[in-house]
């Protein structure tokens, strides 16, 4: 237990001190300051790229158009790719047509910066798919939502929001792909394959042969993780030993998931100009993260309950579904570090966590704010923000404020139905699909276990994750046609509405802030959002979390 | 129309830069660093024919080789998977109790858990220190040799993965297989 504590400290230290620079290096990226050299030099590129459009600054509906056509674009390209790979190049294996919802499925996921995947990579793709269409979405998908956040912290600034096709490229180059390129080397360093070459068959020491799949697998995973993107080059993600190969590319990718999530939230705070402020949202995130972490490795210490009556020690913890080589606490500290972050690649297998463990995914996929995806968990937070500082300004009886900005009634209506909306998705999804064939026919555990993959699944598209409770049958039309719909709007919903909170905000007169205003500094901001967050966000859950993963515990474990 | 054309504009030179730029490089260095786990560490006899990959488990079911972890999608490297069985599953129980039959495993001597549970992916190329002692007898008595070398071979070979975080050791099996038939590779 020792070594469990010391290992997720070094971890969670080890990348909260890294985030410190990268979110300064990202505010100068995605931020450059008027007349300030190196990264406005960047800005003239972008603009000659991307056209006479990026020259002007835009107001949020201007913004949000842009954004969504050029979403509509990734779209079709993406979808175009998949649907022709069997004419395309890098196809050393020949994968042949991929299935109409299927490609669907898989198009929305990644567009919507998801990576739900109801496909195993080194059966379905071939390398110029896994390239040129996912891999390259995992790149843009991110730099939208690093983008969105740029956006809102400029707004909330009381300045223009800038330009969408600038600050996605900004995000695209300057951010995402130096980080990429070396976490990428690391994985070099740790074992991970990186060839163009297809699979090789072996006959093994018993003389039976061996189809060994590979492919360029390091420059997919470093984007992989570090763009919130989660989606594998495996179908097995990182638990796969040629995805995941050693206890340090472990490490490696783990600190990989939380980087930039973590350092979106000292971005936001330095373009806002309110650092102390952006402190108290970090500690917060890190305390609600910090508890799932605890939890999720005290209740996977339990050994495998299905074990308990036969000759088998119960010396150890529940090693069902995970490998050797990360050591006893990786899997339930990256179970829950990919679900606090919409990430959704997997180190260890959810569906054979223990009934109480596999919950804290669950719970992350619900709150998804801490730390959330890139640029969009930030935003996340910050609908909770004006929830919380309007309930906090009625019950003292103030005009609610958030860094002097008034807010009002249309402000609040806009966060609580971006926050409804995802309960709305994930309940009725999993009702809808527990009581029929579709879910019902799909399953691979019995019981309680078995509800729990249908809601685990709608969690996952609604959170925009991508991870699963893998043994759910998931590759059926419904499967793919109703999450495909959910990871679009949950994906699109919460980026427009806080877009449109700004711009209404913004067009407001702004407050000088006095004595008389509540800080948003102090450990009773600190106190109140974090209430807000449990409140608002894990309780609606708690009815469903009882059928799933809790009645499971009861009825079964000992 | 304008966005739909900066769009098609920004398509194309991130296709260019983050896919055929940024893969090309990573591979390069790949190959220049790493060449071997870069491509995925595949070893071969001297006569040149494929044995395997050194971070891939293989089958073994041969007393006379220490056996991996069991795998839910039988050690197919072309289609990897986990049982994605619950903890609580009768059917793990059911899988449990054929591994206990194939070791032969009692309540005096109990099966260490590692080699009961399945690993993720289905290919963990480790095992335990422990679970490679708990074959010994069986290998030992297979090859007609002593224990007490094969004792010394997994001395010799158990690592900590780890470092200080891992203080339970671990060993490849398919390395150890090697050793055993002391095939020449290269």
């Amino acid at each position: 237990m020792t070594q469990a504590i010391l290992f997720v400290v070094f971890i969670l230290a080890g990348t909260a001190l890294l985030s410190w620079p990268l979110g300064r290096y990202m505010s100068w990226a995605m931020d450059p300051a008027r007349g300030q050299g190196g990264a406005n030099g960047f800005t003239a590129i972008f603009q000659a790229i991307g056209g006479s459009v990026t020259r002007r600054d835009q107001d949020w509906k201007r913004y949000v158009v842009s954004l969504l056509g050029f979403n509509l674009i990734l779209f079709v390209v993406c979808f175009a790719i998949l649907a022709l790979q069997q004419v395309l190049p890098l196809n050393p294996d020949a994968k042949g047509a991929i299935d109409g919802s299927l490609n669907f499925n898989t198009t929305a996921s990644f567009v919507a910066n998801t990576n739900l995947q109801h496909y195993s990579g080194e059966v379905v793709m071939s390398y110029f798919s896994q390239l040129a269409a996912l891999m390259w979405l995992q790149f843009v998908s991110a730099a939208v939502g690093l983008a969105v956040l740029t956006a809102v912290a400029r707004g909330l600034a009381g300045r223009k929001l800038g330009n969408f096709f600038v600050d996605v490229q900004r995000a695209t180059f300057l951010v995402l792909l130096p980080v990429a390129f070396v976490i990428a080397i690391l994985l070099l360093l740790t074992g991970v394959p990186m060839t163009f070459n297809g699979s090789v068959v072996a006959t093994t020491l018993e003389g039976v042969q061996q189809t060994i799949a590979r492919g360029p697998v390091a420059a997919f995973v470093a984007i992989k993780q570090v763009g919130t993107n989660g989606g594998g080059f495996f179908g097995p993600n990182s638990t796969h030993p040629l995805e995941n190969p050693s206890f340090w590319s472990n490490v490696v990718e783990t600190i990989a998931i939380i980087i930039i999530p973590m350092a979106c939230v000292w971005m936001f705070g330095r373009i806002i100009g309110r650092l102390k402020h952006a402190g108290v949202l970090f500690t917060v995130m890190l305390i609600l993260m910090g508890a799932r972490i605890s939890a999720s490795i005290g209740f996977e210490a339990v050994p495998t309950q299905a074990f308990t009556s036969l000759p088998i020690t119960q010396d150890v913890g529940n090693l069902e579904g995970k490998e050797l080589r990360f050591g006893a606490s990786a899997g339930p500290l990256w179970a829950v570090v990919t679900t606090s972050t919409s990430n959704g690649s997997v180190n260890a297998m959810h569906d054979s966590l223990n009934p109480l463990t596999g919950m804290m995914p669950m719970i992350g996929m619900w709150l998804n704010e801490d730390f959330g995806g890139v640029g969009v968990g930030m935003v996340n937070m910050f609908l909770y923000i004006v929830v919380g500082v309007f309930i906090a300004g009625m019950m003292i009886g103030r005009t609610p404020e958030y860094l002097g900005w008034r807010v009002e009634a249309k402000e609040v209506k806009f966060a609580m139905l971006a926050l409804l909306s995802h309960g709305f998705f994930i309940l009725v999804g999993t009702a809808v699909f527990a009581v029929t064939p579709w879910g019902a026919d799909t399953l691979n555990n019995v019981g309680p276990h078995g509800f729990s993959e249908i809601l685990y699944e709608f969690s996952s598209a609604a959170a925009n994750n991508g991870s699963g409770f893998e043994g759910l049958g998931d590759a059926t039309t419904p499967w793919n046609i109703a999450t495909g719909i959910v990871m679009l709007l949950a994906r699109f919903i919460p980026i427009i509405l806080p877009l449109a909170i700004v711009g209404s905000l913004s067009a407001k007169r702004r407050a000088t802030e006095s004595s008389g205003t509540l800080s948003v500094e102090d450990g009773t901001f600190a106190g109140m959002l974090t209430a807000t967050v449990i409140i608002v966000g894990a309780l609606t859950f708690f009815p469903a979390a009882t059928l799933g993963p809790i009645a499971e515990h009861v009825m079964f474990m000992k | 129309m304008e966005t739909f054309l900066s769009s098609l504009r920004i398509t194309v030179a991130t296709m260019a830069i983050c896919v055929g730029g940024y893969s090309a490089a990573v591979w390069a260095v790949g190959q220049a660093i790493t060449p071997g786990t870069a491509e995925a560490s595949i070893i071969t006899k001297a006569d040149g024919t494929v044995i395997g990959s050194r971070q891939v488990a293989q089958a073994f079911t041969q007393a006379r080789y220490f056996w991996p972890r069991p795998s839910a999608v039988d050690y197919n490297s072309a289609g990897a998977g986990g049982s994605n069985k619950s903890p609580t599953s009768t059917d793990l129980t059911d899988r449990a109790n054929e591994t206990v039959a194939a070791y032969g495993a009692t309540a005096e001597n109990p099966l260490p858990a590692e080699l009961a549970a399945a690993s993720g992916a289905g290919l963990d190329p480790h095992i335990t220190e422990r679970a490679a002692r708990y074959q010994v007898s069986r290998i030992a008595e297979a090859r007609n040799i002593p224990a007490d070398q094969l004792e010394k071979l997994i001395s010799e070979r158990a690592f900590a993965a780890g470092g200080m975080f891992t203080p339970e050791k671990i060993v490849n099996v398919l390395e150890m297989n090697l050793a055993l038939d002391n095939v020449q590779t290269r």
